[in-house]
């Protein structure tokens, strides 16, 4: 039965084999991670263009990530994009005084917010509003704007 | 121009002919599930010849893809500066298209010919018959184990496919043409979704699996019981197979990732 | 139906049978019986469909029109699972054996028993080595399939076959294709089971001698009908001219030796008339060329295709 038993064992190894791969592939190449409930807190912030952001994009203080934006809608009365971030818990130090940028990673790569921490000693809270935002640059108004300029002189 | 009319005709009466058989066969090939349920033995049998032996070309293949793309994707992104988008370029074309896709034809090179060959070859050999006459239902005994093993095997192949790959494209681009390490992971941890990606991969592995199984074993039972027959099923199945897993690919691809 | 006319003694009525393939009639409105205990042949030219009839007492094919019965059970009107446990009563012999190739002698003939029943493992083995012994093959239980010889595989065929103990068997062409020693040992195998165990045994054959030797009964089948029937003494002063051909193996009779075809002198003619057209042909090619001076470059060429035209056919011929 030395036969059945190589054949068991390589069968084995093949099937534990695979299932490491599908776990590789979830832990390691895939986002399940920001998928477990791991504690986080909201906060929202307005916008008066938020451009190219989308949900799942990256929110970084000092070019680190601490969160993710979990919502984009529009106010129906003000016209405002307004964007709900989800931050780990474990960052509950953000002043209230944070003002909020939307950047570009590179000149054509995706956008993120970026948070600017300011001085105050009262931090915020879940379903806390950060006040000072810069909307996103819109590649196309700033070449507007500037051909403008040049066309005036 | 009659007689091609007439050629279309019976040419498509025959391939309706061959999907109403190669459904009844599905549908006694399922039944034989409680054979397998009662002798577990006989799918491990069988996970081992189609399993195993592909696991070989498979991880191969894998790795030289997964290096392959590293190198392309270097050269076209340096281009834009931006090399940390390598990890996500690889991972993002293994997980979504290449995993299943090129897994599944290389598992109907290999095992489905070889399954098709086999099962053939029994036919012709009477075994089959044989069988009939002994009172054991052959689809049952031989065919189901083979079907059920082929199916399972086949997403385990392609995420073992797409991890040597992501894995190869790790060696080449941060090996050897120094892309960050942190950002390769980080940029593909980033962007690939759990569901969006990976359980859609799989998806498609195990509709690849069942259609490719299914194609080789039929053939292999539908084959004229004659040596030109066999041959003549084994090159059916791996051409049918490779239509029916890109055509498929397609519209599953269409249905998860397009706003079709 | 008529059952009136089976007689007590017949395990198997085959009654107004009819079975076509395609446009061809293999079996037109037959009727025979096989009697129990007995030996019968059936037997007929090649391709006279005796392997369908096996097949059409096995419920593998139905018939278009007809029964069969078989131990008072109709075949055809069966149930699966019904027909499953007839099955198990009947041992069938293939021509090739039909040998599980991935798994050897042993575990070929243990393959029923351990399918149909629920026997402890050295009770298996012993009826194993039993059935072995009776082949005379209890040596080679160890070898594959594809160890054996063509005779060898028929006799672990045969074991396989009364694993089961059957009521009774079909041989399928048992003697085709084997030397004269492991024909000598099959017939007297066939013999001695069918009278040791009491069997029932068919035999589908068209090897006159050894057939005739050991059946009890024997039916001629040609064309889709029988074409004679009795016991081998009975066949052999058959007045019938095709089963009197069939029995000697004459070349020429009833069953002409020529596949049927137009006048031969006329073919040949015609034959030799396209050739000298075609010589004429190249004849008229050749002068042009000579003609052509000017285009030396071109006739050079179609010299060359020429010479390789001829080069091809020469090849073909020889294939």
């Amino acid at each position: 039965m030395q036969h059945t038993r190589t054949q068991d064992t390589l069968v084995g190894l093949f099937v534990a084999a695979g299932i490491v791969a599908l776990f590789f592939l979830s832990l390691q190449v895939s986002n399940i991670r920001s998928f477990m409930p791991a504690d986080t807190y909201v906060i929202t912030a307005r916008f008066s263009n938020s451009g190219g952001l989308k949900v799942k994009s990256p929110v970084t203080v000092a070019g680190v990530r601490i969160g993710r934006v979990s919502n984009i809608y529009i106010d129906k009365e003000t016209y405002e994009s307004v964007v709900e971030m989800s931050i780990e818990s474990k960052y509950d130090t953000l002043p209230e005084d944070t003002s909020a940028t939307i950047y570009t990673a590179g000149l054509l790569g995706e956008q993120y917010i970026n948070l600017d921490p300011g001085g105050s000693f009262d931090y915020l809270k879940n379903g806390g509003r950060i006040e000072i935002t810069q909307s996103a640059i819109v590649l196309e108004e700033v070449i507007g704007r500037f051909l403008f300029q040049k066309a005036a002189e | 121009m009659l007689h091609f009319i007439q050629q279309l005709g019976s040419s498509t009466r025959t391939s309706f002919a061959k999907l109403g058989r190669a459904t009844l066969f599905l549908g006694h090939t399922l039944t034989g599930a409680v054979d397998v349920a009662i002798k577990p033995r006989l799918l491990l049998n069988q996970l081992h010849s189609v399993g195993v032996l592909t696991f070989l070309i498979v991880t191969i293949s894998g790795l030289f893809v997964g290096m392959v793309l590293g190198l392309q994707g270097y050269n076209i992104l340096s281009d834009f500066g931006s090399e940390e988008a390598l990890g996500i370029m690889v991972a993002a074309s293994l997980v979504r298209e290449l995993g299943p896709v090129v897994t599944a034809l290389l598992f109907a090179g290999r095992a489905g010919s070889a399954l098709t060959a086999e099962i053939g070859l029994m036919k012709a050999t009477e075994q089959l018959s044989g069988m009939e006459m002994m009172a054991v239902d052959p689809v049952n005994r031989i065919i189901s184990p083979r079907f059920f093993a082929g199916f399972l095997s086949m997403p385990l192949l392609a995420a073992l496919f797409s991890m040597v790959g992501i894995l190869g494209g790790h060696l080449v681009g941060v090996g050897l043409l120094g892309v960050d390490d942190g950002s390769y992971w980080s940029q593909m941890q980033a962007n690939l979704d759990f569901y969006d990606d990976i359980v859609n991969g799989v998806i498609k592995s195990i509709v690849f699996g069942f259609v490719t199984t299914w194609i080789a074993l039929f053939e292999g039972y539908d084959s004229a019981p004659t040596a030109e027959g066999v041959s003549r099923a084994t090159t059916r199945t791996v051409v049918n197979s490779a239509f029916a897993i890109l055509g498929l690919d397609f519209i599953l691809t269409a249905m998860m990732f397009g706003d079709i | 139906m008529d059952n009136s006319d089976i007689s007590a003694d017949s395990l198997i009525s085959v009654r107004n049978l009819s079975f076509s393939r395609g446009n061809r009639k293999i079996f037109d409105d037959i009727s025979l019986d096989i009697a129990r205990g007995k030996i019968t042949a059936i037997m007929g030219p090649s391709g006279t469909g005796k392997t369908t009839l096996l097949k059409l007492i096995g419920g593998q094919l139905f018939p278009e029109q007809g029964s069969i019965v078989v131990d008072g059970l109709d075949v055809h009107q069966l149930r699966r699972k019904e027909l499953f446990n007839l099955r198990k009563r009947i041992g069938m012999l293939f021509q090739s054996g039909a040998l599980l190739t991935d798994i050897n002698v042993y575990e070929n003939v243990a393959f029923p028993l351990r399918e149909h029943t629920h026997l402890t493992e050295s009770m298996i083995r012993t009826l194993v080595l039993m059935k072995l012994q009776a082949v005379g093959l209890r040596g080679a239980r160890n070898l594959m399939p594809n160890e054996l010889s063509g005779g060898m595989a028929r006799r672990v065929a045969l074991a396989r076959a009364i694993a089961l103990d059957p009521m009774m068997i079909l041989y399928d062409e048992p003697f085709t294709g084997q030397d004269p020693i492991s024909m000598g040992a099959l017939v007297h195998l066939i013999k001695s089971l069918n009278t040791t165990l009491g069997l029932t045994s068919i035999i589908v054959s068209h090897d006159v001698t050894e057939t005739s030797a050991i059946a009890d009964y024997i039916y001629v089948i040609s064309d889709g009908k029988i074409a004679g029937q009795g016991t081998p003494k009975e066949i052999e002063a058959s007045d019938s001219a095709w089963v009197q051909q069939f029995m000697k193996g004459d070349p020429d009779g009833p069953v002409h030796f020529h596949y049927p075809a137009t006048n031969y002198i006329e073919d040949l003619l015609v034959c030799s008339q396209q050739t000298a057209r075609i010589a004429a042909k190249k004849e008229t090619i050749k002068t042009d060329e000579s003609l052509n001076a000017t285009g030396l470059k071109n006739a050079k060429g179609l010299k060359k295709t020429l010479s390789r035209k001829r080069g091809r056919s020469r090849y073909h011929r020889e294939d």
